[in-house]
Order: structure tokens, then sequence, then C-alpha cells
């Protein structure tokens, strides 16, 4: 598609430090394509506040083509933006119009404090994982044949979409509650589902949520905002499963 | 620790939710079915709907789940609270711009306020009737007027008579007459011998058609009580699905199903209790 | 110095499991009074950190994005290669071997690419065990899929996002060991310069992203895993964050960097949009199994299609170009990526390119005959003989999604195109770096206590690395081979005692960081950071890209020698040092980018001849396609940092010695 270009108005949290208080500061961009990706054009809005000699808005950004999970933003009220099934990155400029007013905010979160700008801590992720997110099992090289165990295709199929999960909080992020249920159950799911990860499955969910909980993450209330918004598809079926596995393991 | 998991974890909390929520759903339908009696046109309309209420108030099976009942409200009610209060402190900072209708339906978002709204409401319900069945000295009782030919040729003599539950008839005459008391709102007994005799029907029926035809009142109830069902389906609407979600009771086979039940329920319940006092209000002779 | 590759004695297909018996070990109760650093968290350094924390060292990893999860690694999207034959269409590790050195074009080390087929086999196994969630067939076995360069299925796969399940794999092992205490995670972190004490590895200078905080770790061992240098093209499919720093930093601390002018160009990437792009990507190779590569035969069709006046699905079939099928019958579609991305080249810069951006350059990569076929194939196993055209369609674009949804959501996503209905454009784009540190045998460089694993490392792809062994060497090195070679070194230190931080070389180190960021800080130039690195990317694409020349290499040399000195002197970095900046982060990066690039372009002058990623006008037959020189260049080219002046590195040889291959014409037609 020819790409055009439009002039736009960015309203961005700007916030020091973490221990700053932050405001939503106005910018003017020019000339911005419409082939750009949404970070691009915030390259070249730091550009534009470079050669202004003001400091440049500080972003997380990687990959930049939708995997790492490293990139974030609440645009215009909504996680990585209006497109659906898209990272902030892969969002493109054709999704906004010329004379568009955009906010660009943080992710709003208890458990991911904001530490400049646009950048949020979310080691709380981190933190579940190394709680239970794994299955135990040495580097050895010594396993058994990794066709010793057949796994039904169609388990194996959903445990990848739960793997899909590439961490990037928006589904944190857009739940009115904060809760990161969707991050959690994803992960439970992925090792609930394979034979490899049954086997502890019990502690698993139990340390998970433990974790979970004490991040200071809100609680769910089923509203399905995290899997609108989730750039990749996670199902809210993980959740139930996570629902599912932890009240077995409870009563265990 | 799975103990503690079960009564102090974030998912233990959703799991009380969709219990006490799923269980306060099939209440609903036996509320239901009761009050619909009063849609009930026949000549014993009254008199059966009051004796519905009398074995909904003695029945020891009906007792237990009563207490279950209540106590599920106030769980939920509790519950819901803490879970709103612990939700708010998980976001401590709000978005300036938030699009929360892109990706919710408003129902879902509202549930605190709903339930809110609703425990008002059964408050206010509980008060006006409940209450009212349970404490009231002066709570009518029920009686039928019986036409009985004294002798042939003549006029046919109207009278006043209690129903007992035993079946039988006394006339409330009697107890101006003074060969009859009534103690504790509801037992008879003679007055000579002060022997129990028998027991009288509670008349919930008039109380509540007098509570919606209410002359100067009426009107107002009747449009509370419909704006409550209104809130009550958008809780259910909600509700109802999201209780299986929590109790991880999601099937890709069966989530259909399971939602539109849901909505199904939350439309139906609510309108069929909507429509008994507005038939009370505008129709019931 | 003389460079020792400490290859083992023995048969090729004994050498490593003779040498792994007689390494030194280090006994379960010392591993805990030992520190060992990973600096780089992707697929080589989170398996690294995860298998030593296992073993019982204690582990301290480093990474510059916010969690481990992010390296770049998962970007991956194809799969990863194992010669376990589960297919049974004749694959061996003889084979996943032989294959590997050829697509290598006859430039890597036999003993090292030996081990890594033989440890192929362990990798998946392992990854089963941990749960990453290969694709499977409906027997519940594992599934296998063809990459470019063999005539085997070979690779193991997770839909579109193998690199990612895969590194989800090494990062929960590595979380479990975090979570055990036996790994200390840092995060937001970067590697600023090595210390090394008597000569030895023994500590680095690290700086807390977030607090701007220099800090010092000791260890008694360090691993760098910091992947490829790629972003010296400033274009590329590298993350934005991926940098050569960790190993530029060893370099110019005594390690020698080989073969730095082996690059990988990836063919098929989503062509350039214009001037503010930052970064390419990737549409798997995999694509290359089911799309067939076309441009117009008619030089005006061309030209009607940039002018947006003809669609592609105007131009009838016989007017096409199948250039790869025509010129490769062999492996059509299918030839290594060096081969597919020159073919790309010509057919662009002799006036046949699609796309209309400023230089033409993009290629039709088209699915529709799959479509048709599969579309077929489903239909006839669903039991319907008698297919009608739009069902064969239905059905064809459905097994199409199943097999690559989400690369052709990703496509439509960046480009506004539907790919099921119009072919998709693709160009070549700077992918993978086969050069790197130089290592030995054990994947030490010739700093003593360093070790280089993964993309960092030069050591198993030759000259040009094949599709879906870049994540089978990068496990490869952090579960199974590290773990051995790391050990046998500790195994003298376990009388050594913790190092201490206070040691002068420590000090000297952080001064130096402090000093460069200070300057950088201080230097109130006018340009940006991106200026100057878009500048670099331009001089390398040109002059250091697919083809090289060496009129144009030398003008590197002299362009980016003074674009460093502009650069150090024009440069402005805004912000301060004591805190998140995320400029000056990138000014140390470009800073080390500029000295690479021009190394990379002196490796490039060096070597005259054509092999794999590196291609020299001056060398290829009439048939434009590449002419090695076995005689005067079977050799490993390792750089000896010599001072500032980059001109002044001293090239070393390792001659490359081929007892158990045949060296031969890397033939794919």
């Amino acid at each position: 598609m020819a790409s055009k270009s439009i002039n736009i108005n960015l309203k961005i949290w700007r916030q020091k430090d973490a221990k700053s208080k932050g405001q939503i500061e106005t910018y003017k961009l020019d000339n911005v394509s419409t082939a750009s990706s949404f970070l691009e054009m915030l390259d070249q809005l730091n550009e534009q506040l470079i050669n202004e000699r003001k400091e440049p808005v500080a972003f997380d950004h990687d990959c930049r083509e939708g995997i790492c999970g490293m990139c974030s933003l609440y645009i215009n009220g909504r996680a990585h933006g209006p497109a659906s099934k898209v990272t902030t990155c892969q969002l493109h400029m054709r999704s906004f119009k010329d004379g568009d007013t955009i906010y660009v905010e943080p992710w709003r979160s208890k458990a991911f404090p904001v530490v400049k700008d646009l950048i949020v801590d979310r080691s709380a992720f981190d933190r579940i994982q190394q709680a239970g997110g794994f299955v135990s099992v040495n580097t050895s090289g010594r396993t058994i044949d990794a066709n010793a165990t057949p796994v039904p295709k169609h388990d194996a199929d959903r445990a990848f979409e739960a793997a899909a999960c590439i961490g990037c909080g928006a589904c944190v992020a857009s739940c009115k509650n904060g809760s990161a249920m969707l991050f959690v159950g994803a992960k439970v799911s992925q090792y609930a589902l394979l034979p490899q990860g049954k086997v502890e499955a019990t502690e698993r969910v139990l340390n998970m949520v433990r974790q979970m909980d004490d991040e200071g993450f809100g609680n769910c209330t089923n509203t399905g905002a995290c899997e609108v918004e989730c750039p990749k598809g996670i199902s809210l079926e993980n959740i139930a499963r996570m629902n599912r596995e932890y009240l077995f393991a409870s009563v265990k | 620790m799975a103990k503690s998991a079960l009564l102090k974890s974030s998912l233990a909390k959703k799991y009380w939710m969709a219990l006490t929520g799923l269980f306060l759903c099939l209440f609903l339908i036996g509320h239901l079915l009761g009050n619909l009696q009063l849609l009930s046109t026949g000549k014993d309309a009254a008199l059966n709907f009051n004796k519905y209420a009398l074995f909904m108030t003695t029945n020891p099976a009906v007792k237990l789940l009563s207490y279950l009942t209540y106590f599920s409200i106030l769980f939920h009610a509790v519950d819901g609270i803490v879970l709103t209060v612990q939700n708010k402190k998980a976001r401590p900072v709000g978005y300036v711009k938030n699009s929360a209708s892109s990706n919710t339906i408003w129902a879902s978002r509202n549930m605190a306020v709903l339930g809110t709204l609703i425990l008002v409401f059964i408050v206010t319900h509980m008060t006006n009737f409940w209450a009212v069945m349970h404490f009231d000295k002066k709570m009518p009782l029920q009686t039928v007027t019986i036409e009985s030919e004294v002798m042939p040729g003549m006029p046919p003599q109207t009278q006043e008579m209690y129903v007992t539950v035993e079946g039988s008839y006394i006339p409330v005459a009697a107890v101006e007459q003074g060969m009859i008391s009534i103690q504790n709102r509801t037992e008879v007994y003679r007055t000579d011998n002060n022997l129990k005799i028998a027991h009288l029907y509670k008349d919930l029926y008039k109380i509540t058609v007098e509570f919606f035809k209410d002359a100067k009142w009426g009107l107002i109830a009747t449009i509370l009580y419909v704006f409550s069902m209104l809130v009550l389906a958008f809780h259910l609407y909600h509700g109802f699905g999201s209780a299986f979600q929590s109790l991880g009771l999601n099937n890709p086979k069966y989530n259909l199903l399971i939602k539109n039940f849901g909505k199904a329920f939350a439309i139906i319940v609510p309108l069929l209790f909507a429509v008994i006092p507005v038939y009370i209000h505008f129709f019931l002779k | 110095m003389k460079l020792d590759s400490k290859i083992p004695e023995g048969h090729i297909s004994e050498k490593w499991t003779k040498y792994k018996d007689h390494l030194k070990l280090v006994a379960p109760n010392n591993r805990p009074k030992i520190d060992v650093i990973v600096v780089g968290t992707g697929l080589a350094g989170a398996s690294a950190a995860a298998s030593l924390g296992e073993m019982g060292y204690n582990v301290k990893a480093f990474c510059f994005q916010d969690s481990p999860r992010r390296a770049h690694s998962i970007a991956a999207q194809g799969g990863i290669n194992a010669a376990k034959n589960y297919q049974n269409d004749g694959d061996s590790i003889y084979r996943l071997f032989y294959d590997t050195i050829k697509g290598g074009d006859y430039r890597a080390r036999e003993a090292n690419v030996h081990r890594l087929a033989e440890v192929s086999g362990n990798i998946i196994d392992q990854c089963v065990a941990q749960g990453v969630p290969f694709a499977r067939d409906y027997g519940g076995l594992l599934d296998n899929r063809s990459f470019g360069g063999v005539q085997v299925q070979r690779t193991f796969y997770a839909a579109g996002q193998t690199g990612q399940q895969l590194l989800l794999g090494a990062y929960s092992a590595l979380s479990r060991q975090i979570g055990l205490g036996r790994v200390q995670m840092y995060n937001r972190h970067e590697m600023l310069d090595i210390v090394k004490v008597d000569g030895k590895a023994r500590g680095i200078i690290a700086r807390n992203l977030l607090t701007g905080e220099l800090e010092r770790h000791s260890a008694h061992a360090v691993i760098i895993a910091s992947g490829g240098y790629g972003n010296v093209y400033f274009l590329s499919t590298n993350a934005m964050g991926s940098n050569v720093t960790a190993a530029w930093k060893i370099h110019k601390k005594g390690a020698y960097f080989a073969n730095p002018c082996y690059v990988q160009i990836h063919p098929t990437c989503i062509p350039v949009h214009g001037t503010n792009q930052s970064k390419l990507t990737l549409m798997s190779e995999s694509l290359r199994n089911s799309g067939r590569i076309w441009v117009p035969k008619k030089i005006e069709d061309a030209e009607a299609i940039r002018a947006g006046k003809l669609k592609p699905t105007q131009i009838a079939e016989e007017d096409r170009d199948y250039y790869l099928e025509r010129r490769y019958p062999a492996f059509g579609n299918l030839v290594p990526r060096d081969v597919a991305s020159r073919a790309a080249k010509e057919r662009c810069d002799a006036g046949y390119g699609i796309e209309a951006n400023d230089t033409n350059e993009g290629v039709y990569l088209d699915f529709s005959s799959e479509i048709i076929n599969k579309g077929k194939q489903t239909a006839y196993a669903q039991g319907n003989h008698n297919p009608s055209e739009e069902e064969v369609i239905k059905l064809g674009k459905q097994w199409i999604e199943e097999k690559y949804g989400n690369l052709f959501q990703m496509y439509q996503q960046i480009t506004d195109e539907n790919p099921y209905e119009t072919p998709m454009k693709i160009y070549p784009a700077v992918h993978y770096t086969m050069g790197g540190v130089w290592v030995d045998y054990n994947l030490q460089s010739t700093i003593p206590g360093c070790f280089v694993a993964g993309e960092a490392n030069f050591s198993d792809h030759g000259a040009n690395r094949l599709g879906a062994s870049a994540l089978m060497q990068g496990l490869a090195d952090g579960y199974f081979v590290l773990p051995y070679t790391v050990s046998d070194y500790l195994a003298n230190d376990i009388r050594t005692g913790k190092i201490s931080t206070e040691l002068p070389e420590f000090a000297e180190a952080e001064n130096n960081v402090k000093s460069q960021i200070d300057k950088f800080l201080n230097n109130n130039g006018s340009k940006s950071v991106d200026h100057f690195h878009k500048r670099l990317g331009h001089i390398m694409w040109n002059k250091v890209g697919m083809a090289r020349n060496e009129q144009g290499l030398k003008e590197a040399i002299r362009e980016i020698d003074e674009l460093r000195k502009e650069f150090h002197e024009n440069v402005y970095v805004p912000g301060a040092a004591n805190e998140l900046n995320t400029e000056l982060e990138k000014a140390l990066r470009v800073a080390d980018f500029m000295e690479l690039g021009q190394l990379m372009a002196m490796d490039a002058l060096q070597r005259n001849e054509s092999a794999g990623g590196h291609f020299r006008e001056e060398y290829q037959d009439s048939e434009g396609e590449t002419l090695r020189d076995d005689v005067n260049f079977n050799f490993v080219g390792a750089w000896e940092y010599g001072g500032s002046d980059i001109n002044a590195e001293t090239l070393h040889k390792e001659v490359l010695n081929y007892e158990y291959i045949k060296i031969a014409a890397r033939n794919y037609k």
C-alpha cells in the first residue's frame, strides 16, 4: 500500500525516575510516514527532541518484530494500541489519521512500578517464573529419547498456544484489576498439558499463584480484557485451567 | 500450604465468589417459582401462596437452605468488597486515557456497583416482606369469605373465616366474641380451656398485593423493583458465565452452551421477577 | 602468539567422547567456592548459566534487557536441526556434520562441527524433557521439516516460533536456578569491560542501566554469550539492543576476533520501506518450503509493477522467472541462504526488482502453487476426489495458515498486504554473523578463563550458516560443551579463593569505562548517535554488504575511520551518567560498532576469495557463482587488537585441515 505522511499530536507520560512525580507532556510531530511502526515514530520524535537539546522519551523495546515482549505502551487507552493481536512495535502509523492526538502512557500496575517515562519494571513476572515455571530436569543429555513419550497433537498444540506468551504484561496493563492471571495461567497450562510437566504440577501451581499474590497483582474478575488485548491471543481457557489445577492442588 | 491456599489466596476468593454466586442463582430459581404463584388468578390463589409461604418458613430442610442463602449473600458481598478493595490497590495510579469499552462489556467492569445495588435491594426487600412475615405483630392472617345458606330461600350469609393449617375454618367473629384467642401471631387457643386448637396462615399474599397496589407508594415500589431486576440482570449477565470460568469449568465444547445459558438465565429470571409487581400494580383487580 | 585450536587426537567420531573422559573435574564440594560470570542470556548464555548453576558453581548472569527471557534468540523462527533421523530419510550425525561443513563453504573447523552434530540429538531430548512444545504429528511424535541447503527433514520446530520456545525452555531452566539461589541474575546490566588479573579473565565491569552505577563483579571464569554483531549495519534483523560491546571489549583486552567479514545476509526479509526504518523483519526460511521465488521475465513488467500499474497476480505464469528453480534445479528454492540472497541481488541489480523503494530491491515469494497443491492433497485426504477450485483454495489456505499462520499475520501487519492473496515481497537483509571471537576447541578465547559461546564466537558455521543451525549451536555450547570445558579450566582454581574486586585491575578498568562515559556526556556535539549509526550502516551495506570489491573495501576502511573520528568529536549524548540513559547506552555500543566495522572491511579485503557470505566480485565464475581459494585462504583469519588505530590490528591464521571431508566446490545445482 502506498504510504503517506501525517502530522500528529502526542501526549506522552514523562517521569524522570521512579521517585519523581510524572505528568503528561504534549508534543507535535510532523511528517510521520504511515508505513512507520509506532516505535519508529517515537524514534523520530526522539531525534527531534535531541536536536532541540531536550531529553528523549525513554521506552522499552528490543526485537521490534513482536516476539521479545519488551515493548509495552498504553496507547489511546489500550495496551499496545488500537490494532488487535499486535505488539506496539508492530503497530503501524497507518492505524492513525492526520491530526490525531495520541496518548502514550506506561503500563499501570502496583507490581510494575514506573522506572522512567514509559519504562516499567516487570521483574515480578520473572519471580513468578522462578517460583515454579519450569520442569525440574537437569542438563545431562541423558534424558530419555525425545520420542519415547508421545504427546497427543491436540495437547501439544494447546501447550504451544499457551507457551506463545511473550511476557509483555499487556494482560496486567489492560485488566481493570491489574491481574496477572493470563500470564500465570498460560505458564501453568503449558506444563499442565504436557506429560513432562505433570509430575510437579501440584507444587508448581501452588507456588506460582502464591508468588503472583505476593507481587501485588490484582484479582481476576473474568472481564476478558486480557484476552482481547493479548498480542499473542492467549486464551482465557488458560486461566480456567489454572483455576482447575489450583483447586485440585489445594485439596490434595 | 494447601489449607491457606483454599482460604487466603486470590484464587480461593474466586472460588468462593463463584460457589456462593451459583448457589444464589439456584435460590433465585426457587424464589421465582414461588413468586410466580402470585400471577395465579384462581379462587385459591392467595391461599395457595400463603400455604407456600408457610412451608418456606417452617420446613426444616428449607430453613437450612435459607441459612445457607443468608450466608451466601453475606459471604458473596463481603468477599466482593474485599476483592474490590484489593483490586483497586493493584493499580494505585490510573490511566489518563483508558478505553475499557473496547475490550470488555460494561457489566463485567461494574460488578461491584451492581452488587452493591442488589445488596441494597435485598435489604429493602427483606424489610418489606421477610421481616414483616417473621416479626410483624400485626401481620394479617389468611381468611376466606364463605357464603352459606342459613335457610333455604333466604339470601345467603357471608362470613369471614380463618383458614387453619389443619384444614378447618374458624369464624373471624369468634375472636371478637371471645370464644378463641390468637396467640404468638398464628396459634388459635380456646378461651375456656386455653387449649391450642389450630394454626393460621400469615397472609403474605395480602401484604404483597397491598404493597404494590398502595395508592401512594405502589407505583414507586413497582418501578424500583423493576429497576432492581434490571440491575440483577446485568449482574447475572456477567456473573453466571464468570462463575464457571472461576471454577475452571471451561471447555471449548461446552463454553458456548454455558455462555448462552447464562445469558438466557440473566434475562429470563429477572424478567419474570419483574413481571409480578407490574402485573399486581397495573392488572390485578 | 600462535593459535592453538587444541583439537583432540583420534578419529573424528571419537574425539569429543575421549576428550571429555580425560578432562579435569571439580568435585561437587569445591564448586560453591568458584564464581562464574555469564554475559548474555540467549540460548547459549541461559543454557550455560543454568547448567553451571545446576552443577553447583556460583553463577552471576547478566543481560541488558529487562528480563533474561527477551534475548534475541527468541526471534528465531524456523527451527532447530538435529540428526535424529526420525523421518528415516537417511540422516545421520555424519550427514549433519557434512551438510554443516559444506554449507559453511569449507571454512569451519571439522572437530567442532562434528561435536555439534553429535550432541544435536541430546538437545532435542533435553528440550522435550523441559517441556518445550515442539510440533507433533497425529501419532504424537515429533514433526520435522526441511530447511535450505539439505536434502533431509531434520528440522524440529514449534510453528514459526522455535527460537522463542527454545529460549523459554532455557529461561525456565535458568529461572529454576535463580529461584534456588544458585544463579544470581542481573537484569538491565551491560558489561562494559572485562577485568584481567595476571593475564586471566577475573571479572567484569558492568553498568546498571537503571541507576547508571558502575559495578565490579569478580569471578574465576567469564563466559561471553552476547550474540552477533549484525547491527553494525544499522538495519538488520537483529534486535535494537543487540550489540558487539562485550565481545569487542574482550577483543581489546587480548581476545582475537575471527572472520569478521563472514556475515549472513538472509534472503527472505521484508524489504525496506523508508528512511525512518529502524529494523528489518525476517520471514522464516521455512517459507521457502512452500513459496516459490520469482521476478518478472520482462523488464517492462517489473517497471509496471513498481509504478503500480500491474499487480503480480496479473503476470502470466510463462512471464515469471523462477530464477532459483532455473539456476539450481536440484535444490530449487531451498538453496542455502547466501546463494539465494545473491541471486535476488543479481536480479534486482539487473533491473527486475519489484519493490517501489529507493533501490527497487524486492522479489516475490509466491504461495499460490502451494495453496493449490496442498488444497488438492487435503481434499483428497478428506475423501473428496473432485474438489471444486474454491474448495481447493480454501483448504490450501487453511493448510498454509496452520503451518505459517503467525508469519503471514506478521507480514500483513507490517506491509498491509494479504499474502494469502498476493505474493509476499522479500529482499535479503543482514541476519547473522558467522564471524566472532576466536575460540579453541574448549570455546576458550585467547584470554585464559574467558570463554565465548553461541553467535558471539566464530566456531561452527564457517563462511555461511545453514538455517536452523544457530539454535542448535547456542544450546550445544551452553548445555553440552561449556559445562565440561569450563570445569576443566576451573579445576585449577579450587584453591584460588574469592577474587577481590578491590584489586587495582578492577579500579583501572572501572576508571577507563567511567572516562569514556564522561567523554560522551561532556562532548557537546551536534548530532545524535543514530545519525552516525545510520551513516555507518550505509557504508557497511553498500561496500561491505552482499557483494564486495577491493576498491569499495578500501574506501570503506577510510570512510569508517573518518566517520569514527567525526562521531567522537561531534556526537551529542543528552542526560547524565547516573540515570537510565538510553542515548548513552547507544553511544557506547556504536563506538564499538565503528571499530568493528572497519575491521570487517579489512578482513574482507584480505580475503581474496569468495566463500559463503563473503562474496568478492573479483572472485566469481562466469555464472556468478563463488570462487573459493582453498590453497591460499583455507584459514580462519583471527585479528589481534593493536591499539586505537584499527589499521594496526594483526592477522593470525589458523589453517583448517580437512581430514574427514573432501573439499569440493559447493554445488547446489
